[in-house]
């Protein structure tokens, strides 16, 4: 009886000053924290090639998938020491206040707008997502938006107010900004069978898909394009500078590219490696 | 007295019997009064206790007898008047040299031995000097065989036999019993009386309230009789029964008074 | 429906292959919370007993404002303790963020208030029975603090497991303070809310059910013990 207390004491101990002193210890200090985007997390890009830069370099990458507005505030904290998003006016802000070194293109694919198969906003008429937006809003048809100041959520913005409208007014019942994740997002608008916006790599891998379909692609201004920084090592001291760049190098080098290229979801391209060679 | 199940032995016996420390007694209170709630329950109790005899308090419901037990054993403080232990040296905390049993008894959630230990590492009794202690009062009280075993499986006889055991170990110079055997049955009762009557032979002063006039006559040496707060009188026990001073006493006696 | 009938099947196939990252996340999960509820532990029922014991001025505003913390929303606790051990905040050096060590502390925050006022309320009542016998044995409120706790140990115990459920069932403090990191800082919480972004819902729900079923362990078990030893000793 007092053994087993005494080892369950101990064992609770160990548990308890374990990780307290030694917090990283399975992991030893070579890695690097990136702060990235859920749209790159979720679909499956990263555990695809994450694993083969860290069988090569030793380096382990630690992602931290929030939205591209968090992602950057966390850069800006220090609390990462690279950042990978997808809103370029934002990134060269963030590099412009000298939070990052420099920005490079890595890959981009393209935002699609989905809604109900039976489409009551008639969207897929239109070749032009401002178009469809239109449509949307002249039908009242419900709208589900990321409202969380993600990429995604800046883009959607953007394309509402080329068309002249601002549905984030209370009066408009039909839009929903549900201040949350791509997917969580992409639940409301599957479950209330509405239209939203989306990135096609977390569309593609996601499983919730209920009634909803592509009901518009293609137009130019979907573009899609992410890039890569590393964090300010003159700001925030601590910033693993060499092992940042090294996974920089790697991901906009010859074999990062070819491997994004190579990530396929259900047989289709997610991403399309686009950087500048030598940049 | 002699003890029946004290083993005969040469050497000292390890309950230290007979004190040899300076006395904390004589106890004297002067004017102490006590109240609850807006109403005075005891009014301008002045008395002193002395070494030696027994002492039983008596009264009917309400007399105070709890209270005054409580005053004297300093777990209330008197609202006026002044509780002393004139004995005690300067400094000295009187409470180690007393003990008090309860008419229900706060056993811990340990084993017997263990409640027994705890009341010694109270009292500053170094570790190795407890267990002799412990198993010489489980002898004496008979609870030797329990000494292992939880205290709240006792019985209730046997759990103020521990309250008393645990209360003996410390070797109080006083002992304060209130109504220790309002709640035992008669066997128990008569272990009890036994355990108290050992104590009191080896010098403990007995300070006890009782409900049963039987018990009274049986123990006391000496009869502190209290009524609706006031100490009526404090006589030798003989003459208590033979001839109260007060009125009230003798209408108590008579059963005329509500207990 | 098809998605609960999906999550049992999934709940099932990750138990019986003993699925590797399952494991891992398990793992995870119940150190972090368990070493938060250590922590707790530790630190709320000293604090409990004592605010039971003690009287001083501001005590009962004291008690109000521990039970309500107990209600404090996990969210809030996890943007604090980011706040603190961000590389910008006053404890950024020590480099805890994103860390299992940082989820700890988070979720220590949110269950000692649990343990302290549980402590409280059992210390205090046992306190009204045992007070004059322990005073009469010379044991002041200080000294009795240990004898009291370990006379509650059985009611304690519902405390401690109540701190526990909080700790691990919550999932707002450890999502932003670990970030949710794959291999480490993912808990069974915050992979739940991970597959329900990725609208994998039958998956999230099969963790779900293993999270439920972890939790019902713990509790059974404990519970039998505690029956056991109350039995024993009370």
């Amino acid at each position: 009886m007092l053994k087993l207390r005494t080892l369950a004491i101990a064992a609770l101990m160990a548990m308890t000053l374990g990780p307290l002193a030694a917090p990283n210890a399975h992991a030893a200090d070579k890695y690097i924290t990136v702060a990235s985007t859920t749209s790159t997390a979720n679909s499956g890009l990263f555990d695809f090639l994450l694993p083969k830069f860290t069988e090569k370099t030793g380096i382990e990458v630690r992602v931290v998938a929030v939205g591209t507005g968090k992602a950057i505030k966390l850069a800006m904290n220090g609390d990462a020491d690279v950042l990978f998003v997808h809103h370029k006016p934002s990134e060269l802000k963030f590099v412009k206040e000298g939070f990052g070194v420099k920005r490079s293109d890595v890959m981009y694919n393209d935002f699609v707008m989905v809604g109900p198969k039976a489409d009551p906003a008639g969207v897929k008429g239109a070749k032009m997502a401002g178009d469809g937006l239109k449509k949307i809003a002249v039908a009242k048809a419900p709208f589900a938006s990321r409202g969380d100041n993600s990429g995604t959520n800046k883009k959607e913005l953007e394309l509402w107010k080329g068309a002249g409208i601002d549905p984030t007014g209370a009066e408009n019942k039909w839009y929903s900004a549900t201040g949350s994740g791509m997917g969580a997002t992409l639940n409301v608008a599957s479950g209330m069978n509405a239209y939203s916006l989306t990135d096609r790599a977390t569309w593609l891998k996601f499983k919730n898909k209920g009634d909803l379909e592509i009901v518009l692609e293609g137009d130019p201004v979907l573009f899609n394009q992410y890039g890569i920084i590393l964090v300010n090592p003159e700001k925030h001291k601590h910033v693993k500078k060499d092992l940042g760049q090294a996974f920089i190098d790697w991901t906009i080098g010859k074999e990062g590219q070819g491997l994004i290229n190579e990530y396929k979801i259900l047989g289709n391209q997610a991403f399309f490696a686009n950087a500048q060679p030598g940049s | 007295m002699s003890d029946p199940i004290t083993q005969p032995s040469t050497e000292a016996p390890p309950v230290a019997r007979r004190r040899t420390t300076p006395s904390i007694l004589p106890l004297s209170l002067e004017g102490v009064c006590f109240d609850a709630r807006g109403k005075r329950l005891i009014h301008d109790l002045t008395f002193t206790l002395d070494a030696g005899p027994r002492t039983i308090i008596l009264g009917p419901n309400g007399a105070g007898k709890s209270l005054t037990l409580r005053l004297c054993h300093g777990l209330l403080t008197p609202v006026g008047g002044h509780v002393a232990w004139e004995g005690a040296a300067p400094g000295a905390d009187p409470l180690k040299h007393q003990a008090m049993v309860f008419q229900r008894p706060v056993l811990l959630r340990r084993t017997v031995a263990q409640n027994i230990d705890y009341a010694l590492k109270l009292h500053d009794v170094a570790r190795r000097d407890r267990p002799a202690l412990i198993e010489d009062v489980l002898n004496r009280t008979g609870l030797a065989r329990f000494a292992k075993s939880p205290a709240r499986h006792l019985s209730g006889g046997e759990q103020q036999k521990l309250a008393l055991a645990r209360a003996w170990a410390t070797k109080p110079e006083v002992l304060f019993l209130d109504e220790p055997t309002a709640s035992l049955d008669p066997a128990a009762t008569h272990a009890v009386e036994n355990i108290i009557q050992t104590m009191h032979g080896e010098g403990t002063r007995i300070v006890m309230t009782t409900h049963d006039l039987a018990q009274a006559r049986r123990l006391a040496d000496e009869i502190m009789f209290l009524h609706k707060g006031h100490l009526m009188e404090k006589t030798p026990a003989d003459e208590f029964f033979d001839a109260p001073r007060s009125g009230e006493a003798a209408a108590f006696l008579k059963g005329e008074l509500r207990w | 429906m098809n998605d609960i009938s999906a999550a049992f099947v999934t709940a099932l196939h990750l138990l019986v292959t003993f699925d590797q990252n399952l494991v891992e996340i398990v793992g995870l999960s119940l150190r972090v919370s368990l070493s938060a509820v250590a922590l707790a532990v530790v630190i709320g029922l000293p604090v409990g007993a004592a605010l039971a014991l003690f009287k001083f001025p501001g005590r009962n505003g004291l008690i109000v404002f521990l039970n309500a913390l107990m209600g404090l929303p996990p969210v809030v606790v996890g943007l604090v303790v980011y706040l603190l051990l961000s590389r910008a905040g006053p404890l950024g050096v020590l480099g805890l963020l994103f860390t299992p060590t940082a989820m700890i502390i988070a979720q220590a925050i949110l269950v000692t208030p649990i343990v302290a006022a549980l402590t409280r309320q059992v210390v205090a009542d046992l306190w009204v029975e045992y007070s004059e016998q322990m005073r009469s044995m010379g044991a002041g409120p200080l000294s009795a603090i240990p004898a009291l706790l370990y006379d509650a140990r059985f009611t304690l115990v519902t405390a401690v497991l109540a701190g526990f459920g909080r700790a691990s069932a919550e999932v707002g403090a450890v999502m932003i303070v670990g970030g949710n990191i794959d291999h480490v800082t993912r808990t069974m919480t915050t992979a739940i809310a991970l597959e329900v972004s990725k609208g994998d819902l039958a998956l999230a729900l099969g963790l779900g059910i293993v999270l439920i079923g972890i939790s019902l362990a713990i509790n059974a078990a404990t519970y039998t013990v505690k029956q056991r030893a109350e039995a024993a000793w009370a």
